[in-house]
């Protein structure tokens, strides 16, 4: 069965290299320009796992994160932060608010089904 | 390049590697010549690899033809590669080992195409998180490569963005790296489980010591199958009889030696066959 994908990236060209990857992996995927419009999609529907930026507008990829894990609880879905921002500070708090792994832009399909399958999301 | 490789230009660069480091390099893999030593071209301002040949012809050209080595080599390696041999050896032979061994005794690991040091660190991460079963029992991890580049790297311990990212769990990357800017860099304890040194494996193996398990991915594939017989022949004979043997996912014993056997049920896990006598038994020690 296919897994549902949620990209959430205020970037035109990131969610369509990332879509193509997923889908081309046999993933289903959907997509979100910023925090607040992922809280919507997962209102309507949760996914199996997200692909999530850190910086947007509106609602960045960390407060999106705690609303998600405080209005749908600790453990799903996965949430894989996919972000230019590559310093250990953010990596920690990613991770301790509740990411799985961590993807430091550029990707590439490896580093991005590589990273997925590590989290166990294949 | 206009001027297209003369055979005997080809003969010589091709025997050259194959007697120097066992890389076979076909007809068809001319372009592989090109594209790796077009930066030593440049540098000796060689107009093309039919004066590399003929320069390499005359004396006392030994550190061009180490460095013609080196670059034809293929160093790609990461973090954790391919999986299962690392769960393997976390799960099964690391517990069996330290169960055969008495206390106080010191195992040796071997990573025999060591590259950038990738593996040697991954074992040495497992390591790390198995120190309770440990205890105080001294393992060390040996990584040899011939080539100068990569080893220099590993020694240093240092990755790019790139190469943390493969294979690398980020809980592994927030425990045991940090950042230096660009790069990412292994921390000192674990730099200190590891040594590498320069080392070709068409050597004399013998001076390396004893290893209880040795890592030897990816590097067989390079070499015709005599070369294989050989190195692998000479590997089990400085093994243990409960001796493992790792093998990269397109390598095998099969029809190369019988020295080692597959581990029943595993792929790319190989025990030593102990005596030639028991060879039709088939059976590794380390099952039995
Ligand atoms: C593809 S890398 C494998 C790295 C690592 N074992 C892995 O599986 O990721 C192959 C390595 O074998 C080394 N190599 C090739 N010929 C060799 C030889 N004759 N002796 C020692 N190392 C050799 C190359 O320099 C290269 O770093």
């Amino acid at each position: 069965m296919a897994r549902n994908c949620l990209v959430v990236d205020d970037s035109r060209i990131v969610r369509k290299v990332a879509r193509r990857i997923l889908e081309a992996n046999g993933c289903a995927v959907s997509e979100a320009a910023d925090g607040q419009q992922a809280l919507d999609v997962c209102r309507a529907g949760l996914p199996d796992f997200i692909l999530l930026d850190w910086n947007m507008p509106v609602m960045d990829g960390i407060a999106f994160l705690r609303a998600l894990r405080g209005e749908f609880g600790a453990d799903s879905p996965a949430v894989v932060f996919c972000t230019t921002e590559n310093d250990m500070t953010h990596i920690e708090m990613a991770i301790t608010s509740g990411a799985r792994e961590y993807i430091m832009k550029p990707f590439d399909e490896e580093i991005l089904m590589g990273k997925l399958g590590q989290a166990g999301l294949l | 390049m206009t001027i297209p490789l003369s055979a005997t230009a080809f003969a010589t660069l091709a025997g050259l590697l194959k007697t120097r480091s066992g890389l076979i390099i076909g007809q068809d893999k001319v372009y592989l010549l090109e594209t790796r030593l077009v930066s030593i071209l440049r540098r000796e301002k060689l107009p093309d690899l039919n004066a590399l040949a003929d320069r390499l012809g005359r004396p006392g050209v030994e550190p061009l033809a180490r460095d013609v080595i080196d670059a034809m080599t293929t160093n790609e390696s990461f973090f954790f590669r391919d999986d299962k041999p690392f769960q393997h050896f976390r799960l099964q032979a690391l517990p069996r080992l330290l169960a055969a061994r008495p206390p106080g005794t010191s195992s040796r690991i071997w990573s025999a195409a060591a590259s950038s040091g990738q593996e040697a660190y991954s074992l040495a991460m497992i390591l790390a998180e198995s120190k309770a079963l440990i205890g105080d029992r001294k393992i060390e991890i040996v990584g040899t490569d011939i080539a100068r580049e990569p080893l220099a790297r590993a020694k240093e311990g240092q990755y790019t963005q790139f190469e943390v990212q493969r294979g690398l769990p980020v809980q592994m990357l927030m425990k045991y790296f940090k950042k230096e800017d660009p790069n990412w860099r292994i921390e000192a304890a674990i730099r200190q489980m590891a040594q590498f040194r320069e080392f070709n494996l068409l050597g004399d193996l013998r001076p390396l010591g004893r290893f209880d398990i040795v890592f030897c991915r990816n590097v067989l594939i390079y070499f015709d199958q005599p070369t294989k017989t050989r190195v692998l022949e000479a590997m089990a004979a400085q093994m243990p009889p409960d001796g493992l043997l790792y093998l990269g996912g397109a390598e095998t014993v099969l029809g190369i030696t019988s020295r080692f056997a597959p581990l029943p049920g595993e792929r790319g896990v190989y025990g030593v066959v102990t005596a030639p006598a028991e060879r039709q038994a088939l059976a590794p020690a380390w099952v039995g």
